[in-house]
């Protein structure tokens, strides 16, 4: 048993007839962290998910939990417990009902683990409606009956499906905070699939990005902004300008240009194609001659000071030194 | 600024007659639909010396106790029970193997898509022929049709493609990530099957016992060849249209009407109380 890593994946496959939904994937885990696993629609996330969760047979590869291999283990026997996107809450179940589900399956008698599961809402701050059926409660409020539901089993590893993209925007960064939080308390290893970059780097200790079935980068979310190995992780990663270098492409964060004169050091002039306020910054995009399109995140006093228009002539200029070059694609 | 005029009309002031024109239509369908057997319900009342059509000669309802006197229509209330029971059996079996096979179809297995065109090919299968071989098939093996074997038979070939299909729209609007959950929380099989699976398809189950029922129920074309001597309801009013008239027909039609009605009630009791169970329980807190 290795107590370093909650979950290690060793060269994980998984192929639906001939197509290859996760390819050789290996990653661990380390204890007690917050990890998202990020990308576009159909880049294998929620498959590599499901397959720790035991929902779905991997084709090759192990999955190991606390060291243990557990890739035929049935799910309830890998220490895992899962929240659904759609959180699943069994409709004709009451909220307490759906929380002592696991302890029922159990055998645990009715007044145990009534009492537990009321401890369990009491956690997520749903108490006041252990008797309401799920139908009955916003989504915000189903997601909370769902962790809770989750957390009664005492997982080593908490998984959760997109568990915010059902929220309205205001919801999501409260909710963020407390899953963040509950983390923190129970002292457990999060997965988190989502395919928004402000969560992951918002929420993460280790940011995993996958492209079509592979792992394209992982580390810590300021690694991977710092520092993206190449095109595709820039540009997911949004805020990043990438350009073609002399050695391959290189990317340059939008809030490093400055909108100036050509000068000693690098730059691009173009038209500017789109000006968006943004509140503290304001986005000044260009399209460069070759029809690339450059942007530069501006503070907005210094924005108006010059203020420039959709059509102005522009250029874009930065230091050498905020230059990060990467692989090709 | 000025907003409407003198030519713009109050949004709903007048509807268009298409409105009038659809509403009559409809009006005509319903009459269509239920005045038969209004007619039906009220001629059953009809008077002593009144016959089979209108007008009225006073009310009674002698023309009810003649189905309970023994008599010509004597038959009528041994036959409606022999229906009833038949029905609730086909009911039970169709029932099982419906919902079995509906969540078994949930997999691609091998051959599902020959089961399901064979499924197809039962139903619209004429009624009358499907009877005739299957009562052929019992001459030839030597065996007696009666009502629980080869009637019960014959009607199952109707109701479980029924059923099926029924099943596959309540299985439809089933989230397999309840199953999922279920499994992820420590259920077995069975504990899934029990707790989560079966409870939450319960008022499609139900509605496909009242229909696989109510199919039973007024079976006629297959059951009429494969029955043997002893008539259900269906075939025992079939037989007395044929042989006499007389308001006691229509008495028979408004009492098996009260009987299906009675039934179809009682279910939907049920139903309701079960959600209003779960409202109720819900209400207390919030």
């Amino acid at each position: 048993m290795d107590p370093r890593f909650d979950v290690e994946l060793v060269a994980v496959t998984k192929r639906y007839g001939g197509t290859l939904a996760v390819d050789n994937v290996s990653l661990r885990i380390p204890h007690a962290s917050y990890c998202c696993l990020l990308g576009p629609s159909g880049c294998g996330k929620t498959t590599t998910l499901r397959m720790i969760a035991g929902h779905e047979a991997i084709t090759g590869g192990d999955i190991l939990i606390n060291g243990q291999n557990v890739s035929d283990l049935p799910p309830v026997a890998r220490g895992t417990a899962m929240m659904f996107q759609s959180y699943a809450l069994f409709p004709h179940l009451n909220c307490l009902d759906n929380v002592a589900f696991s302890l029922k399956m159990r055998g645990v008698a009715k007044a145990e683990r009534h009492e537990r599961a009321r401890d369990f809402l009491k956690l997520v701050h749903m108490q006041d409606y252990a008797l309401r059926l799920p139908a009955q409660l916003s989504g915000g409020q189903q997601q909370r009956v769902a962790l809770a539901r989750a957390l009664i089993t005492h997982p080593k590893v908490l998984l959760l499906d997109e568990p915010l993209s059902a929220l309205d925007p205001f919801l999501r960064i409260k909710v963020r905070e407390e899953l963040k939080r509950l983390q923190r308390e129970l002292q457990i290893t999060f997965i988190h699939v989502t395919h928004s970059q402000d969560e992951a780097m918002a929420m993460a200790d280790l940011m995993v990005v996958m492209e079509d079935g592979v792992i394209r980068q992982s580390g810590a979310p300021r690694e991977v902004f710092e520092r993206p190995v190449n095109p595709f992780i820039a540009r997911f990663i949004g805020g990043h300008n990438v350009l073609p270098g002399p050695g391959g492409p290189i990317a340059i964060r939008a809030d490093r240009c400055r909108l100036g004169i050509p000068g000693n050091g690098p730059f691009v002039s173009g038209r500017v194609s789109v000006v968006e306020y943004q509140g503290t910054m304001v986005r000044v995009a260009l399209t460069t001659e070759p029809g690339d399109e450059i942007s530069a995140l501006v503070p907005d006093d210094q924005f108006h000071r010059q203020p420039v228009e959709p059509g102005d002539a522009a250029t874009l200029v930065w230091s050498e030194h905020d230059v990060h070059h990467m692989a090709q694609a | 600024m000025m907003i409407g005029g003198p030519s713009v009309r109050p949004i709903s002031s007048s509807r268009p007659w298409t409105f009038y024109a659809l509403g009559g239509l409809f009006a005509a369908y319903l009459l269509f639909l239920y005045g038969p057997m209004l007619v039906i319900y009220i001629l059953s009342f009809q008077g002593e010396n009144g016959g089979v059509t209108f007008p009225m000669v006073g009310t009674s309802t002698v023309w009810f106790q003649e189905i309970i006197k023994p008599g010509q229509m004597a038959n009528i209330p041994i036959s409606f029970g022999r229906s009833i029971s038949l029905a609730a059996v086909v009911s039970c079996i169709t029932v099982v193997f419906a919902v079995s096979a509906g969540l078994g179809f949930r997999r691609n297995f091998p051959g599902s898509g020959f089961v399901f065109y064979m499924a197809v090919a039962s139903l619209v299968m004429p009624g009358l022929l499907v009877g005739f071989g299957i009562g052929l098939g019992f001459r030839f093996l030597g065996l007696p049709t009666s009502l629980f074997t080869s009637a019960l038979g014959a009607q199952l070939t109707w109701t479980l493609p029924f059923g099926l299909f029924a099943m596959f729209a309540v299985v439809n609007r089933f989230n397999r990530s309840w199953e999922e959950a279920a499994a992820d929380l420590g259920a077995s099989s069975w504990q899934r099957l029990r707790y989560v699976t079966l409870p939450i398809l319960l008022p499609g189950i139900l509605g496909v016992a009242m229909g696989a029922f109510t199919l039973s129920y007024d079976e006629y074309a297959r059951t009429t060849l494969t029955v043997g001597p002893l008539n259900t309801l269906p075939l025992e009013i079939y037989a007395l249209i044929s042989s006499a008239t007389s308001p006691t027909l229509f008495a028979i039609g408004t009492l098996t009407t009260v009987a299906s009605f009675t039934i179809i009630t009682i279910t939907l009791i049920a139903v309701f109380r079960m959600q209003r169970r779960r409202t109720l329980a819900g209400l207390k807190v919030g």
